[in-house]
């Protein structure tokens, strides 16, 4: 392919203080060609993809080399050029979709604005563009939907809608930025397929910034593996994934397999779980708004039943809005059910924790899912942990030291990490210190709610295996709330799926996860992506037959 | 962390804010040793005489020295009003951060109280008390603080409503932890830069506040010298010696501004 249409040659870009963030890279994307950046967080994989449309965030510089998009110098680009440029040339479709579009505006005032604003298409033209894009991705009613606001649709719709934007003024080179990370796994099988053929159809380029391996053999013609602000290796997508040159694209790969389905067959024998029920959960109804009848106007858990073992990790999957946060909140009593009954080791458990004992609210730790807000950052690390300790247990001084370094130690963290901040530290160590002040109560259940969401493949596997060694070394029963099948495949004994706060189907994770029976289930788990390609376009035909089996099974299901 | 320290640069407003700051800080003090002469002898049977050697803004309308008695002024109108304000935020933001962690029936009742109070015009809240308490320096300083406390309360509560949706909080409070260490442990330290800059603007309207009641008579009673009581008693000789009544309004001016100034540099840092 002669086309060049992106040249990126000896980039350098540095923060403003001087540390590199992007070390000497060189790459080409030709037309029809899509190229994966792959790698960890902090890899410098985003700041490579947004340099390539001419930005570079605030406190960011280029220092040398060149960035050539159809021809022009994006580096150097006065902003009437870039401006030109963008949406036309080079499109860009973002994360996070909910963040992406002006609430206030209208989805198809906000999808022709830049055809507009270039004078690129008449209005009548733009319209009838973005209506025919409608159709193409398969929203409802492509001829109205635009008049509709981003609150009025749902979230796999709107990351459409972000995709019909990019695609409105036919660019040369699509920049797309995690777009499937914050779907559920169901509609990302979904918006994976209409992206995919979207790229394929207008024959454009693209640049996939991702840190799912698997998700990025399903799209993608070559992968660049980034670490460090470099690119490792790069190369074809099946000589890539069949057959990596380097070590740390070996590791890339071993994660991801840790993290899927096929996890379940290479998993050692459990420990022997006593046949007692340490926390029952029984018949919880709950929700918001006033409750009549042990039944809240709005209700998110419709008596939802959950048994969980001691020395168990049980997990709960569902899709977001299927009530499972809600569950661990009711649990952990941050939430007072309507009705149902929480119970633990044969006490039953208050509603809210204020009306709970000291040693039950302490038998029951949560850690939650974005570390960020789950640390106060204004305090140290040793004060967070000191705080638990002396509250819960009258540690203090040299005792309390002591005990903080041997948490430390637990969730492999250096001593000298007790005088940091938590802005100080990365994502995965938050999580540490998370469980860390967890573990300090000294738990018997400990309940992790999507701890690992936030993290990328290789940190969430790591912080997978400090859950199940805290289990082994310390006897903890675990209930671990996640949405992420190939996650729970790695670590649950036994599983509960939740759809519309209801249990669709529970029992062992070897049986739910390899023949499920609820139609539900069996959707889920056919959508978690697989490192093969070709894998996308058989889980689009699975998912069909499954869909229409799943609305014939359930009539009144929503 | 960078450190506050390398990020507060001294911009002009800074230096200007901080130099009167402490200009005036310093008369304060120096008036509790010396002043020039006795703020409170008529020293000399010439009323608001023009500027003299001796006496460098003149007289007042009483032919006292005008420069002792804005020193003197000085200490009393800081006191009152840094007084004024540190009682108002020790309140509002105690009553303000619960009011925002407790909800419900705690918030309803607070801030319906501190509608009430922020619906009353202040200088007629003064009035009315003053008439009914008679005039001292701390039933003036009572008042001020509990009428800026319910705009205190209302920027506490606001800033405790983002903080209480934490998920530090949110586990404090699974925990168990009791009000005192959910407010002034876990949320205090995300305060104390915002409160900080509303206590210097608040200062300053509290001066202007006080000087107001002071200037229609209920303020600082005479023969004690406030800046405000000052302006008034010498109202009428702006012809024969206006410093005498220019000197203690400029003063209340150059505070006010050096207070807003200070507010808008500490501010504007605090955004970078």
């Amino acid at each position: 392919m002669s086309t060049n249409i992106l040249t990126v040659d000896d980039l350098r870009i540095a923060t403003t203080t001087g540390m590199p963030v992007l070390d000497g890279i060189s790459l080409r994307v030709c037309r029809g060609e899509v190229l994966a950046l792959i790698g960890a967080s902090g890899s410098g994989k985003t700041t490579l993809a947004l340099a390539a449309l001419g930005h570079l965030r605030p406190g960011l510089r280029a220092t040398g080399g060149s960035v050539r998009l159809d021809g022009v110098e994006m580096l150097t680009a006065p902003q009437p050029v870039l401006n030109r440029m963008r949406g036309r040339v080079a499109s860009y479709i973002a994360q996070s979709a909910a963040a992406a579009f002006n609430p206030r505006m209208r989805l198809g005032d906000q999808v022709v604005e830049s055809a507009l604003l270039h004078r690129s298409q008449s209005a009548v033209q733009a319209r009838a563009r973005a209506q025919d894009l409608f159709g193409y991705l398969s929203l409802p009613n492509p001829d109205r939907i635009g008049t509709r606001f981003p609150y009025q649709v749902s979230g796999g719709q709107l990351q459409r809608f972000m995709i019909a934007m990019g695609l409105q003024e036919e660019p040369l080179l699509m920049v797309c930025d995690e777009p499937t990370s914050a779907l559920d796994v169901t509609t990302q099988v979904e918006v994976m397929r209409l992206l995919k053929q979207a790229i394929l159809d207008n024959d454009t380029a693209a640049l996939f910034v991702s840190h799912d391996l698997a998700v990025v053999a399903q799209i993608a013609t070559r992968i660049a593996v980034m670490c460090a602000g470099a690119i490792v290796e790069i190369g074809d997508t099946e000589q890539i994934i069949n057959a990596p040159r380097e070590d740390y694209t070996r590791e890339l790969i071993a994660a991801c397999q840790h993290l899927s389905l096929g996890a379940l067959a290479q998993r050692p024998a459990r420990l022997p779980a006593s046949a007692d029920a340490t926390l029952s959960v029984k018949g919880v109804v709950a929700g918001y708004g006033k409750v009549s009848n042990g039944k809240p106007s709005i209700a998110t858990l419709h008596g939802v039943d959950l048994e969980v073992r001691k020395r168990e990790i049980v997990a709960v999957i569902g899709e977001s809005g299927s009530g499972k946060t809600t569950l661990a909140r009711v649990i952990a009593g941050l939430h007072a059910p309507a009705s149902g009954a929480v119970t633990m080791s044969g006490e039953t458990l208050a509603g809210l924790d204020a009306q709970r004992t000291a040693a039950q609210r302490r038998r029951i730790q949560l850690a939650v899912q974005m570390a960020d807000t789950a640390l106060n950052p204004k305090h140290r690390l040793r004060r967070i942990l000191g705080r638990v300790l002396a509250f819960f247990h009258g540690i203090k001084g040299a005792a309390a030291e002591a005990r903080m370094l041997e948490l430390l130690a637990m969730v492999s963290l250096p001593p000298h990490y007790l005088d940091r901040y938590p802005t100080e530290i990365s994502g995965g160590e938050k999580q540490r210190i998370n469980l860390a002040r967890a573990l300090a109560a000294e738990p018997e259940i400990l309940i992790c709610d999507e701890i690992t969401s936030a993290l990328d493949t290789i940190v969430a596997g790591q912080i997978i295996a400090l859950v199940k060694r805290l289990r082994d070394e310390l006897g903890l029963t675990i209930i671990f709330i996640s949405h992420d099948l190939a996650t729970v495949a790695s670590i649950a004994d036994r599983v509960t799926v939740l759809r519309h706060g209801r249990v669709v189907e529970a029992g062992e994770s070897a049986e739910v996860l390899s023949a499920p029976k609820d139609p539900y289930t069996r959707l889920l788990v056919a959508s978690v992506p697989e490192l093969r390609q070709g894998w996308l376009e058989d889980a689009a035909a699975m998912r069909a037959t499954l869909a229409t089996e799943l609305e014939t099974s359930r009539p009144g299901a929503a | 962390m960078t450190g506050a320290s390398t990020s507060l640069r001294l911009s002009p407003t800074l230096a200007f804010s901080t130099v009167v700051l402490t200009m005036f800080a310093l008369i304060a003090l120096v008036s509790l040793v010396a002043l020039p002469q006795d703020p409170f002898d008529f020293i000399t049977d010439e009323p608001l005489m023009p500027p003299a050697v001796g006496m460098w803004l003149g007289s007042d309308y009483l032919g006292r020295d005008v420069l002792s008695r804005l020193m003197d002024g000085t200490r009393i109108t800081l006191f009152m009003a840094l007084t004024a304000t540190l009682l108002a935020h020790l309140i509002g933001d105690t009553l303000g951060l619960l009011a925002a962690t407790r909800g419900g029936f705690v918030d309803t009742v607070l801030s319906r109280i501190v509608d009430i109070v922020l619906a009353l015009p202040k200088i007629i809240v003064g009035l009315v008390v003053v008439a009914a308490l008679g005039s001292s320096v701390w039933v003036i300083i009572g008042i001020a603080s509990v009428v800026y406390a319910a705009g205190v309360f209302r920027i506490a509560r606001a800033l405790g409503n983002d903080l209480k949706e934490m998920d530090y909080i949110k586990l404090a409070r699974s925990r168990g932890e009791g009000m005192g260490w959910i407010l002034f442990g876990e949320m205090l330290p995300h305060v104390v830069r915002p409160l900080a800059t509303d206590f210097a603007i608040r200062a300053s309207f509290a001066i202007l506040f006080m000087s107001s009641l002071s200037f229609v008579g209920l303020g600082v009673q005479p023969p004690m010298a406030d800046w405000g009581g000052m302006a008034r008693e010498n109202l009428g000789g702006l012809s024969t010696n206006p410093l005498a009544a220019v000197a203690p309004a400029l003063a209340i001016a150059l505070v006010s501004i050096a207070l807003n100034l200070l507010v808008d540099a500490l501010d504007g840092d605090a955004r970078h």
